[in-house]
């Protein structure tokens, strides 16, 4: 029934989305998400779905393209990566501000200038704040399992918020990795059909969709946003045990690797995590206690959950594929830092910023980092909060 | 065989070398192997040098990142060995194959191989234009791959061959890489 192939990070999404088979597909080509569109248009023109595609001229307008699909009524999804979603980035905030349930695979590469077309995290961190749910996957199969999750999560009637999924360009999307599908009719079930709230297409029942809302309203509608948003996790954790029932894989908020007994961790989001675990592996043989942080669910992020997973160590690298200017940490750095700041006994916390514009993420960069924790860990001295790791001198 | 192989492909820019890596590791997925197949993304430019990864192992593979102490480096284009070091990083039993007319003892001088490290050559390109008809030497290097990686039978790989070109080629050409792997396999020479 689950037939195990060699798949990359694009195939598994562009099956997510064949499966979940959505009413529209607003789409514009970027490297490296492009495959994820050139597969799904392929099961489109040889009728694997029902999908009316549309091709916009932009990302700007593909984006515009799902959001009236979705106010209309119906199931939506595309995909892209970096400066296509920067272009969507003003559409991002009428999609969740709207409540639609768009489902967005994002293939994870720099931001110009100047241009590169690798992978690191610059897109889905500019997007951070733009009201959409997100979910970071470490290889093709959980791009495969997320994205699956990710329909039933934004169309989820306590939900009804759009999401993001990313992978890391190039190392998730364009590698071919053992991986497992589930059968058609097994995952399209766990989806389930669409249900529309308020469509516009219901002429019976008119509604109109982004009203003006001044100073009177504006204030509640953002707190209800944020209710609901704070709402996400739980509806998480219930989609992600219904989906162990039907795949066998659990998954959580975040993932914890040898974390439980670890004196030190490092976290990071994404392929490296599969790198650093097998440092952490190799560390452990030796008797040392070393453990990861794999975030899962950015947006909304579980700080409570993170704090509690992590306030018992006693240092802990974050590890950001991506940088905020302006003599600020790297974005999961600072959410770290706010996970932990109320406890009174928390690890010491540093940053290191890697793998920006595909720079590799070998396993010596993971072994450097934890023999810093351990030093910490021996004579409490911390030579810099944030450095630069794998840079070329 | 190492459980746990890591294979280093060195080619240019439009010999196929990132398809006869994926479809190498295909091959390896029966009896349940973990396997993964990537290339290194530059300027994607015919003739350009590139370099593609293979891992094949009984473990579920959680590396992401390129091979650095390969099992096997296998070199798609001799032409290569002038201006690249194929040979970093390899650990002392690596075995080399090599798409040359030559004999494996003359590159293995070339190359500096130690004693406990095998070379093989292969006439790829050669055996391509006699089977297929175009200097094409990926097929035949999986013939050739398989044989001294010895994960797989040659019959595997010449399925996969099969399944991995009949979406893309008409009968002939098929038909002519699935003889260009057997040869591979056949003709692969070790000095």
């Amino acid at each position: 029934m689950h037939r195990k192939v060699a798949a990359n990070g694009n195939e598994a999404i562009a099956n997510a989305m064949r499966i979940a088979n959505p009413d529209v597909c607003g789409a514009y080509p970027i490297t490296p998400a492009t495959e994820i569109m050139q597969r799904f248009t392929t099961f489109v023109s040889n009728g694997k779905v029902k999908t009316e595609m549309v091709l916009a001229e932009s990302e700007h307008s593909a984006m515009s393209a799902c959001i009236g699909a979705a106010a209309a009524g119906g199931r939506v999804a595309t995909a892209t990566s970096s400066q296509g979603m920067a272009l969507m980035w003003e559409m991002l905030f009428i999609a969740s501000g709207l409540r639609l349930p768009i489902v967005m695979g994002m293939a994870n590469r720099a931001l110009s200038a100047p241009i590169n077309i690798h992978g690191d995290h610059s897109d889905g961190m500019g997007a951070r704040d733009c009201g959409w749910i997100h979910l970071y996957c470490e290889n093709a199969q959980e791009a495969f399992d997320n994205m699956l999750m990710a329909f039933k999560l934004a169309e989820h009637m306590d939900v009804r918020l759009p999401v993001m999924v990313g992978m890391d360009g190039f190392i998730t999307s364009h590698a071919i990795q053992t991986m497992e599908w589930i059968d058609d009719e097994t995952a399209a079930n766990f989806i389930g059909e669409y249900k529309s709230t308020n469509p516009l297409l219901d002429i019976k029942n008119p509604v109109s969709y982004g009203p003006l809302i001044l100073a009177d309203l504006y204030m509640e509608y953002r707190k209800a946003q944020e209710h609901v948003m704070s709402g996400v996790p739980k509806v998480v954790l219930d989609i992600a045990k219904e989906f162990e029932q039907i795949s066998g894989r659990k998954y959580g908020l975040f993932e914890e690797y040898r974390l439980d007994d670890a004196e030190v961790a490092i976290v990071v989001m994404s392929s490296a995590a599969g790198t650093t675990k097998e440092i952490i592996d190799q560390f452990r043989e030796k008797g040392i206690k070393v453990g990861l942080l794999k975030p899962r669910l950015f947006r909304p992020f579980p700080y409570a959950e993170v704090g509690e997973a992590l306030k018992h160590l006693k240092a802990v690298a974050v590890l950001d594929r991506a940088d905020c200017f302006g003599g600020s940490h790297g974005p999961l750095y600072v959410d770290i830092a706010s996970a932990l700041y109320n406890y009174a006994q928390r690890p010491v916390l540093i940053n290191k910023i890697f793998g920006l514009g595909g720079r590799d993420y070998m396993p010596d960069h993971a072994e450097y980092v934890i023999n810093e924790l351990l030093q910490i860990t021996k004579d409490g001295k911390v030579k810099s909060v944030k450095e630069y790791i794998g840079v070329r001198e | 065989m190492a459980e746990n192989m890591e294979i280093r492909w060195h080619g240019r820019g439009g010999q196929g070398t990132v398809t006869a890596a994926k479809v190498f590791a295909d091959a390896c997925l029966s009896g349940g192997r973990h396997v993964q197949a990537f290339p290194e993304y530059g300027p994607e430019r015919a003739g350009a040098p590139l370099r593609a990864f293979n891992r094949i192992s009984d473990r579920e593979l959680r590396l992401h990142c390129p091979v650095m102490n390969p099992n096997i480096v296998v070199v798609v284009d001799a032409t290569l060995l002038d201006s690249i070091d194929i040979a970093a990083g390899v650990p002392d039993d690596a075995a080399f194959i090599i798409n040359s007319s030559k004999d494996p003892k003359e590159l293995r001088a070339k190359l500096h191989a130690k004693p406990s490290q095998r070379v093989f050559t292969v006439d790829a390109t050669k055996i391509a234009v006699d089977t297929i008809g175009r200097p094409m030497p990926n097929a035949t290097l999986v013939g050739a791959l398989t044989k001294v990686s010895g994960l797989i039978t040659i019959e595997a790989a010449m399925s996969d061959v099969e399944k991995s070109f009949g979406k893309k080629f008409s009968r002939k050409i098929i038909e002519g890489n699935i003889e260009a792997t057997k040869r591979g396999y056949e003709e692969v020479l070790e000095g």
